[in-house]
């Protein structure tokens, strides 16, 4: 019997050594590649790396017109996916809760939300390149991206919707307010934290995304910024990977770079996700 | 004011028909060029051929290298990401103290916000080199070193869902056990494990479906060869890697080699879809269970 608790008692401290070393593992692959890339990648950052054109000599190299094509892309990516995101998430939480059409559009967003990003490419280079004539533009992408980030969106809005108490739309409603003004002014504007918390995780997602943008045909060489939603256009992530796949020492060296900017625009973003979430839950605490 | 209301409610359900439309969209696309796909290649070659060359000029359709590839990769993910991410969180929700798990899970979940173009960096440039101290013969392109990274990459996925499901589970059932003499070892395995299992499940179903549909690490770390190999030493190709190899290069529009994408990325989609759906079933009937 005593043979038995030891045994018991060995077995449960070597999990707990164990456990903890897999969770320390984890954390450590994390720092090693932080370190990996930082270290290869924070010295060929200057000045000019911003600013620069893409090259054929690394040196000379720089990732401005990958910024701007960036950039330009978020911001017709907002435009487009946030309004009809936030407004389906609204619909279907506040309207639409109980009858058939609203449970099957739930399904729905489940599935599109694990639709492989792979196939949102195939999705955005017959509809919008091809059947719409877009060609491989700015406009094309940036729909593309919009319906890869509205399931997150919607399922963020909705999630905000819901944590707002009951009691604060039938104080509205009492005073004489129809459900448009309250959804509009009540129910939207304190439920604002969560819905821009999934906002900003949507849109870093969507910066880190490359496999649809190389299906619909985005160029890893674009000499020039971008000037309107019809120009051709590349990104950050698409410069870093086709310097990855150079064979030269000094282009992965580049990719480190740009890996090292990439990952400061994302780890900012999620920082300033995490913080207005925060602040948002305590002040949703009624 | 009657008409405004009912105007406001109508642009928002066309909103979400949004949603609705680009799954149907999703859909026709690839049904259409895949049934034109298979008006010039038969079924029966694609699934059952085991060469995928629709590039060269002796041309085999077999989706089995890709499918292949596309398995070797997600099976070695899967075996590092499930025997870790469960671990760390019976670790976070039965040993650690809170505030430990306060600090660690936020860390852990920055590595679900790393955009996959940097674990493909990674594994190519840190991974492979590293193993190849190790494993005498492996390539530069290979299917193990994108595999482990792909596995880190979804441990998240794991750790937070399963977490959850751990979490959800009353506490009555762990004081019970408890009170019964159990150690923590045998009240996580025995009584908590279970009790969470569907929960835990779904997260494997996830986590499985996010490792099918990886493109990016793959594509850098993994080649470009479609093999009909299980051999993780080799370079294979993915499904995934396919579709973007082939829309990169410049393969003429309409022709039965731009037509390919569509048939590997149906077959890619039917994977998802089925997995997807298995998983949001079993959460909805899973969740009243405790209440």
């Amino acid at each position: 019997m005593k043979n038995l608790i030891r045994k018991i008692k060995f077995i449960d401290k070597t999990f707990q050594y164990l456990a903890m070393a897999a969770t320390f593992f984890v954390l450590i692959v994390l720092c090693v590649l932080i370190w990996n890339i930082f270290s290869n990648g924070l010295l060929r950052i200057n000045g000019s790396f911003f600013t620069n054109l893409p090259s054929r000599h690394a040196e000379r190299a720089g990732i401005m017109t990958a910024l701007a094509g960036m950039g330009s892309l978020l911001v017709i990516t907002i435009v487009i996916a946030l309004p009809i995101g936030v407004l389906s998430g609204v619909y279907l939480e506040e309207y639409g809760k109980k009858n058939k059409f609203a449970s099957f559009i739930e399904i729905n967003i489940a599935n599109l939300a694990g639709v492989p990003s792979v196939i949102y490419g195939i999705l955005g280079l017959q509809l919008f390149v091809r059947m719409a004539k877009m060609g491989n533009s700015l406009l094309a992408g940036a729909l593309t991206l919009s319906l890869l980030i509205m399931p997150i969106i919607i399922v963020a809005t909705r999630e905000a919707i819901k944590a707002v108490p009951d009691s604060l739309r039938e104080a509205s409603y009492g005073m004489g307010a129809t459900k448009w003004q309250t959804t509009s002014r009540i129910t939207i504007p304190s439920a604002l934290g969560g819905i821009l918390t999934g906002i900003i995780l949507a849109v870093s997602r969507a910066i880190g995304e490359t496999a649809p943008l190389l299906v619909i045909g985005a160029l890893v060489y674009v000499p020039f910024v971008p000037e309107g939603p019809n120009d051709q256009f590349t990104t950050l992530p698409i410069q870093i990977f086709n310097w990855t796949t150079r064979p030269q020492e000094a282009f992965i060296i580049n990719a480190a770079a740009g890996i090292v900017v990439l990952l400061l625009i994302t780890f900012l973003l999620n920082g300033i996700a995490i913080y207005i979430r925060n602040k948002w839950y305590k002040k949703m605490r009624y | 004011m009657r008409y405004k209301e009912k105007l406001i409610e109508f642009l928002m359900m066309a909103c979400s028909f949004i949603s609705v439309l680009t799954t149907l969209a999703i859909i026709i696309i690839l049904a259409v060029d895949s049934f034109q796909f298979f008006e010039e290649v038969s079924i029966k070659e694609f699934l059952t051929s085991k060469q995928w060359t629709p590039l060269f000029s002796e041309k085999h359709f077999g989706i089995l290298p890709l499918l292949m590839g596309t398995l070797l990769t997600t099976t070695i993910a899967i075996a590092v990401a499930v025997p870790l991410g469960l671990t760390i969180a019976i670790y976070l929700n039965e040993y650690a103290s809170p505030r430990f798990t306060a600090y660690v899970k936020p860390i852990l979940e920055t590595l679900a916000a790393i955009p996959t173009v940097v674990y493909g960096f990674f594994a190519l440039q840190f991974v492979t080199p590293l193993l190849q101290q190790f494993i005498p013969g492996l390539g530069g392109f290979n299917a193990l070193s994108p595999g482990l990274v792909m596995g880190i990459m979804i441990i998240p996925y794991i750790t937070s869902l399963s977490e959850d499901a751990l979490r959800a589970v009353p506490s009555s059932l762990r004081e019970a056990s408890y009170g019964m003499g159990a150690t923590k070892f045998q009240t996580a395995f025995r009584v908590m494990v279970p009790a969470a299992s569907s929960g835990i499940i779904v997260s494997i179903i996830l986590a499985i479906s996010r490792a099918l549909g990886e493109t990016m690490i793959v594509a850098i770390a993994a080649g470009q060869e479609p093999k009909f190999t299980f051999n993780p030493k080799e370079s294979v190709e993915t499904i995934t890697t396919y579709i973007v190899q082939v829309s990169m290069g410049d393969v003429p529009q309409d022709s039965l080699e731009y037509r390919t994408i569509f048939a590997a990325g149906m077959t890619l989609f039917l994977f998802t879809f089925l997995l997807n759906n298995i998983s949001f079933w079993m959460r909805k009937r899973f969740t009243i269970r405790y209440q």
